[in-house]
């Protein structure tokens, strides 16, 4: 799992580490492909992308050749509902019940339940073996904290994996950070690079 | 003024004092240029914030639009993950949407996430802004570029939605849907009844009150 929003609150540093590792056949799982050059994208241009499930590939032009070629196994979810299963996933839930997706092909294979005249899908809990997180701040207990329209799937997916790595660009070696400043707690942190 | 500069004007006059709104990518962005000046609106950005802005000047590190494009934010503006972000969306606390679409039916269905075999980019957040916005207006041009129907009795292309778009907004014409009814409620100065109808691939009401574009 990944954090950012068109590359935005991606750790890049991670990446390049990623690559460098030469992990391939990775599922990744998190909002968009970015673009080819730009954070989870250039894991898609180095061919070490098994599975993306997503919300969004349409600025990733390789994304949808890849998986029009067959190359690339490609789930779109909706990005509410994407949030949601991963929360879910992190939080010992078994599931989100959510009107989004009714009567398109989303439901396909689906549960549907009606409550109060409402119809929902069931949509299932999403977790992943390693998250990698983008913070502006961090301090050596782990804590975090977000910037601007970087923090997005961030402090969502640090629930939702066995093993949770932060990038964090500004870290504090002597000072904790303002506990109500604190976005993620670092109970949830494994490790972290700067 | 051309097509997607007339649709844009018209949408502005959509948006009421106070209103939290979600413009889509695209047409929709230009929507703010033309609101009227007493009008304060709060644009809410699926990716994380409510306050979306103009840009003045260079790029501010860590600010987007949904996009991916650098923006500015307002004063009083606000910061969120992105499951608050969709709970605003699909929670009922946007009051109006306003979006692109491919095709939209007379049901109040809406297609604009898919072509098959042709574009496959993903629905994004559309299918929950859709689900979950109070009102839902769609700004598209009326006919598709080699001149086929996108107002239809039933879409054809993967549906974003079903049964959830108030209002269709073209350079043509301003249709209300409701009751798997199109209902004509404005027209633009150069076109009738007759032409509309042409362009338009589903039969349509006129309202009482039908009026010019305004």
């Amino acid at each position: 799992m990944f954090g950012g929003f068109m590359g935005c609150g991606t750790p890049e540093k991670i990446v390049d580490l990623i690559l460098d590792s030469g992990a391939k056949n990775l599922t990744v799982i998190g909002n968009d492909t970015a673009f080819p050059d730009t954070g989870i994208g250039r894991l898609i241009t180095a061919g070490r992308v098994r599975k993306v499930i997503a919300s969004h590939i349409g600025t990733n032009p390789l994304t949808g050749k890849l998986m029009i070629e067959g190359k690339l196994d490609v789930e779109l979810v909706p990005q509410g509902t994407l949030v949601e299963r991963i929360r879910c996933g992190g939080a010992g839930l078994g599931g989100i019940l959510t009107p989004t997706g009714i009567g398109t092909e989303v439901e396909s294979g689906k549960t549907k339940l009606n409550l109060d005249g409402i119809e929902y899908l069931l949509e299932r809990p999403l977790k992943a073996d390693v998250a990698i997180l983008l913070a502006h701040k961090g301090d050596r207990r782990g804590n975090l904290a977000y910037h601007r329209a970087a923090r997005n799937f961030n402090p969502i997916i640090a629930l939702a994996a066995d093993f949770v790595v932060a990038e964090v660009q500004n870290y504090e070696p002597e000072a904790y950070l303002e506990p109500d400043a604190i976005m993620t707690p670092g109970a949830l942190v494994d490790a972290y690079i700067s | 003024m051309d097509a997607k500069k007339r649709i844009a004007r018209r949408a502005a006059k959509e948006l009421m004092d106070g209103d939290i709104v979600n413009l889509g990518i695209g047409l929709p962005t230009q929507i703010p240029h033309y609101l009227d000046h007493n009008i304060e609106i709060t644009l809410q950005s699926e990716n994380g914030f409510l306050g979306l802005g103009p840009l003045h000047g260079e790029p501010i590190q860590d600010l987007v639009n949904a996009g991916g494009i650098p923006c500015g934010m307002v004063p009083g503006g606000a910061f969120f993950d992105s499951a608050l972000s969709f709970a605003l969306i699909r929670g009922g606390h946007v009051d109006v949407t306003i979006l692109g679409g491919l095709q939209v039916d007379q049901h109040g269905n809406l297609a604009n996430w898919k072509v098959p075999g042709k574009m496959i980019p993903g629905m994004g957040g559309a299918m929950d802004l859709v689900t979950g916005a109070r009102r839902v207006i769609v700004v598209m041009e009326h006919c598709a570029k080699d001149g086929s129907h996108k107002i239809l009795e039933q879409c054809t292309l993967p549906l974003t939605a079903v049964s959830k778009v108030h209002r269709v907004i073209t350079e043509c014409a301003v249709f209300d849907i409701a009751n798997d009814q199109l209902t004509l409620v404005e027209l633009a100065q150069e076109e009738t009844i007759e032409s509309l109808a042409k362009k338009t691939g589903a039969p349509f009401l006129i309202s009482k009150d039908l009026k010019p574009i305004s």
